[in-house]
This record gives structure tokens, C-alpha cells and sequence, in this order.
């Protein structure tokens, strides 16, 4: 099922920079613990599989090689869901301009 | 660049050959001793006179931007103040820049630069509206720019306010590069500026602090020009400290001297910025205390070996805020000021209805910036990544906030208080960290007068905090 991807297709690349255990010192466990990976999108430059080493041509015409992971990657980050918690923000604070401010005695502080 | 050694250990060793290059800049000239620099003659002969960046900003449109009252918010708020408190409230509707944010001031003076000294190319590293700012105006003037970014965990999800960061990148024709979490982005950036020869468009340069001046130059005399005096209180979303100096220089460029100068920032105490399990558990990416605050006590951490950007000099007051008042802020610029904006430029304005609410009302208070909005870059966007990321979001006292476990949304306009930082501590905390990455063992007069400008501080208060580390002052 593994389809040959064009030359020329906009693809993803993947790279590991430093592998887990290689990295700098000052990092926690936690990040030291897994490898610094790097993804860098282009044309692909021959026809080629998922998971082969290739090399793309990027937006400004540099060259990276890496690994082929992803053909016309979506962006995938969307506005989420309606949050309960901010619906009643703005009817709360509209009921709250409704109300009358506290005044110094008599003072005609513009009622802004 | 056949040959080279390009492991890590080679190529950190190079850093400082390689950000000569790509700065253009020999900061040894300034250098007055092992701590001590000349930092006004580095901003006076390295950057660009007020007017000269003016017209820089003028031909990519930067700059200008409108100075908006907000009145509906100013009347919420005194409905929580008491009688005769509540000053007025103005935000500088930064969003209206070229990729919608201030930083287009930090990016069309790098980026002039760079073209101005023959570089054919920028690269910045930045995760923030920055790098949107960068390619922007590389676009303007038709400059290659390359945007190093990091955004994923070791899972892949990335930080949805990155990857929109990211995706308007290469809306404006830039090379994005994605990394997972760490501070070895660094390394990546020192090749690419290797093996490129692009110029660093760093945040931290004297170019890109003195593009922010022009934001303060604007917020004095657009308030001059409306209400015929200065601004009482100017506030200012702190993170890396550029947005504070710039806008404090440009202030007293244009002679409001009396503003008193307040940064805020989100507080994410508690959460490991290079840690792959925190990275996913912050709901902001910037404007934080995990910047604000090592950037404030020891600037000297950025990408170039003298940083332009040094908040301690020029803070008045230092405060934090819950990432639950910011949305509650956010959800109120659109819903009484019909303003839509991103969450993190509204830290400001979170710290702003908080001061202005103890502050008279014939007293005005500028929140100096706001940021552009979208998917990824937005309160629903970024509460839901928490929920899903085991965040727990809900209504109550902000108070019960922790960063990383718990995101409280205000249920009351007046349960938004500024939580104020001691400066002092920050001021000690720079000494020590400049004893120790100095060796230090001995000031003369010269390194006290540095800590003394560094700080802002009186010099009892520095020969104290150096008599306390053991430190021999001369003199």
C-alpha cells in the first residue's frame, strides 16, 4: 500500500539532531531522556517512499535531507471548543456596567 | 564549510566566531572589564538615531498605531474601585503592525540592517510572534528568512499557539524549521547561520531594542497630544525584557520621565522551560515569568554575547499574573471593547485593570501592546490543549492558580489582583549571577558603577549585596 510519492510533492522531513543521552548537560531528566528532533517541510527532489532518506527543496530553495514522513502536511490547530468557563464573561460584566458606581459625596465624577 | 567539525561540542565552541559574523557586531569594543560594558554607547553607535528608525518603520508601514480609550473596561473597572479610583485606560493597539504584533518594530530595523550591511538572509530563532515579524518584513525586502522554532514534545503535539506562530511564518514565505523541546535549538541555529551566512536577526541586538523605542515615543505623544500630559503608568508585557527597554528608552526619549514603568508577566513559577513534560503543560508561550524572570536577573543568556535588552535598569514595579486573568482580560476586550486579541499581549492589560483600580481617576494607565489573534492563538484554543493536556480549568478565586495543574478563570472583575515581585530580590539575584559567571572576586569602581546602572540601584545597596557574597569592593 505504500505509494510512491512524486517528485516535486511538498513534503515533511524528520531528523533526530541529538539522540536521547546526548544531550546538553543542563537539560532535565526528563528531556534528556528522549532525542532533540527537527522537521523541516519542501519539494521532494526525486520520487520516493514514507520513510526513506531523501532530500527536499525548501521554501528558499536550501536543500535537507531527512526522513520522509509526511506528503502535504495539514495544519491541524483549530480555535478548540467553546469554553463553559468564558461564555458568561461578557453578559457577567455587562450586568456589572448596569449597575450604579460608588460616588464620592456628591462629587460629579463623570459617570464613565 | 567541507570539514568542519559539526558536533555539538564544536560547534558551541565556534559560537562566538559565528555570531560575529552574523551580528556584524564586535561588542569587545565596549567591553569596560570582565562584567562591566559601555551599554549607551553600544545603543548610541551600533543602532540608529529615533529618526532614522522611524523611517525605516515608515517604509515597511511599522509603527503608528492606534492609541484606543478603553472606556467600557475603565467603567467596569470602577464598578469594582472605590469612590474617586479607577484611572482611564488606553491600549496601544499594536495587532495593527504588519504581522500583527509589536515585534514588527524589533524586525524592520534587523532586517534593514541586514540588507543595509549585504547579508542575503535572516534567521531568527523564535517561537513567538517574532519570527512572523521577521519574515514579514524579509518578504518587504526581499531577503530570505528562516525561522527556527520550538514547538513539539517528545510525543509531536505541539504547542498550538507555536504551530499558528509557525504556519503565518511561512504564510510570509519563510523556511520553518520544528523542534522538539530544548535548549539545544541553539546548536541548530549556530549551523544554519554557518552554513548560510545569514545575519542573526536576534532579538537581543541593539537594532532590535532600539526599534521598540519608537512604541514608547509614540505612546508618550499620542497621550500628549489627547490629553495634553504624559501617561501616568505605563504597562508592559515582560518576558526576554526587550519590550521593557525599548518602550522605557523611547518614554524618556520623549521626555515622559514620570511614567512609572511596570512590567507584568504570567506566572509559570514552577514549571522547567526546557523540561519535554512541562512544555505542554503552560497555556502560554511567551510572556511568562520563565523568561521574565532569568532574563530580568542575568540578560546575558540570549544569542548574542551582550544583550540590548536589560529590564533591571528600567523597571519601576515588576508584577505577575494568573493565566486564568488573562483570559478573563482577553474575553473582556471582546466583549465590552469589541477588540479580539491574542491572550499572551494581554498579560499588560490584566495588570493594568488591577492598578488602575487602586489609582485616581483622573490618572491614565497605557497598556503599550496588543497581539494578533487566530486558531491556536486564542483563549478556546489554548484552554482546550490544557484540558486535554490533564490541565484542570475552572471558574473561582485566581488565587487557587497553579501553574501547570490548575487554570482559574476569575469569577469577578475585582477578583483580579497584581501579585507585585520585590525588585530588590531581583536586583541581588543579578549580582550573585553576575559574581558567578564573572569569578569576580574583587570590584573596582568601574564594575560598581556597572551594578549600579544594571540594577538601578543605589551603591549602599549593591556594596551590600556584594559584602554579602563575599565580594571585595574598591574603591
Amino acid at each position: 500500500m505504500e505509494e510512491t510519492v512524486k517528485k516535486g510533492s511538498w513534503v515533511q522531513v524528520h531528523r533526530v539532531i541529538l539522540p536521547a543521552g546526548k544531550r546538553a548537560p543542563q537539560v532535565p531528566e526528563e528531556t534528556q531522556r528522549v532525542p532533540l528532533e527537527l522537521w523541516a517541510k519542501g519539494f521532494l527532489q526525486r520520487d520516493a517512499h514514507l520513510g526513506e532518506e531523501v532530500t527536499v527543496r525548501t521554501v528558499i530553495g536550501r536543500e535537507i535531507t531527512g526522513t520522509l514522513v509526511a506528503v502535504n502536511p495539514p495544519y491541524r490547530h483549530t480555535f478548540g471548543a467553546p469554553v463553559p468557563e468564558l461564555l458568561t464573561i461578557g453578559q457577567e460584566l455587562r450586568e456589572l456596567l448596569a449597575q450604579p458606581r460608588a460616588r464620592r459625596g456628591g462629587a460629579a465624577g463623570g459617570d464613565a | 564549510m567541507a570539514g568542519r567539525d559539526i558536533s555539538y561540542e564544536a560547534v558551541m565552541a565556534r559560537r562566538s566566531e559565528i555570531m560575529k559574523r552574523a551580528v556584524g557586531i564586535d561588542y569587545s569594543r565596549f567591553a569596560q572589564g570582565p562584567l562591566a560594558f559601555d551599554y549607551e554607547r553600544m545603543m548610541a553607535e551600533v543602532g540608529y538615531s529615533l529618526d532614522e528608525i522611524r523611517t525605516i518603520q515608515e517604509a515597511n508601514s511599522v509603527g503608528h498605531t492606534p492609541l484606543i480609550e478603553l472606556k467600557n473596561v475603565t467603567a467596569a473597572v470602577r464598578r469594582t474601585a472605590p469612590a474617586g479610583k479607577g484611572a482611564r485606560i488606553f491600549v496601544k493597539d499594536e495587532a495593527a503592525n504588519p504581522s500583527g504584533s509589536f515585534k514588527a518594530r524589533r524586525a524592520s530595523v534587523s532586517v534593514y540592517h541586514a540588507q543595509a550591511s549585504g547579508y542575503k538572509g535572516v534567521i531568527s530563532a523564535t517561537s513567538g510572534n517574532y519570527g512572523a515579524a521577521v519574515a514579514a518584513i524579509a518578504a518587504m525586502r526581499r531577503l530570505a528568512a528562516i525561522i527556527v522554532q520550538e514547538v513539539f514534545d517528545s510525543r509531536g503535539l505541539g504547542q498550538p499557539e507555536i504551530v499558528e506562530k509557525g504556519r503565518a511564518c511561512e504564510a510570509y514565505g519563510a523556511e520553518v524549521l520544528q523542534l522538539t523541546v530544548g535548549p539545544e535549538l541553539f546548536y541548530v541555529f549556530l549551523l544554519l547561520l554557518e552554513e548560510t551566512g545569514f545575519f542573526n536577526a536576534s532579538l537581543y541586538t541593539p537594532f532590535s531594542i532600539a526599534g521598540i523605542e519608537t512604541l514608547g515615543v509614540e505612546v508618550a505623544e499620542d497621550m500628549q497630544d489627547r490629553e495634553g500630559r504624559n501617561p501616568d503608568l505605563v504597562v508592559i508585557t515582560h518576558a526576554g525584557g526587550g519590550n521593557v527597554t525599548g518602550t522605557a528608552r523611547g518614554l524618556r526619549a520623549a521626555g515622559a520621565r514620570d511614567a512609572v514603568v511596570v512590567g507584568a508577566s504570567v506566572d509559570l513559577s514552577g514549571l522547567h522551560m526546557a523540561s519535554d513534560v512541562d512544555f505542554n503543560r503552560k497555556s502560554f508561550t511567551t510572556g511568562h515569568t520563565g523568561f521574565g524572570v532569568p532574563f530580568a536577573t542575568w540578560p546575558d543568556r540570549a544569542d548574542v554575547p551582550r544583550n540590548a535588552a536589560r529590564p533591571l535598569r528600567y523597571l519601576h514595579r515588576y508584577v505577575t499574573m494568573t493565566q486564568g486573568e488573562v483570559f478573563y482580560v482577553t474575553e473582556m476586550l471582546a466583549q465590552l471593547e469589541g477588540l479580539e486579541r491574542g491572550p499572551a499581549g494581554n498579560t499588560s492589560l490584566a495588570a493594568a485593570v488591577a492598578l488602575a483600580r487602586g489609582m485616581d481617576e483622573d490618572q491614565t494607565v497605557v497598556v503599550q501592546e496588543t497581539e494578533y489573534t487566530g486558531a491556536g492563538k486564542h483563549p478556546t484554543a489554548q484552554l482546550t490543549f490544557a484540558r486535554q493536556n490533564g490541565v484542570e480549568v475552572r471558574r473561582g478565586d485566581p488565587r487557587e492558580n497553579v501553574p501547570g495543574k490548575r487554570i482559574v478563570i476569575p469569577e469577578t472583575l475585582d477578583q483580579i489582583r497584581a501579585q507585585e515581585v520585590d525588585l530588590d530580590r531581583l536586583r541581588r539575584s543579578y549580582i550573585r549571577n553576575a559574581i558567578e559567571n564573572t569569578g569576580l572576586k574583587r570590584v573596582d569602581p568601574t564594575e560598581l558603577q556597572f551594578l549600579m546602572d544594571e540594577t538601578n540601584a543605589p551603591k549602599d545597596f549593591v556594596v551590600k549585596a556584594l559584602t554579602d557574597l563575599g565580594v571585595a569592593v574598591a574603591g
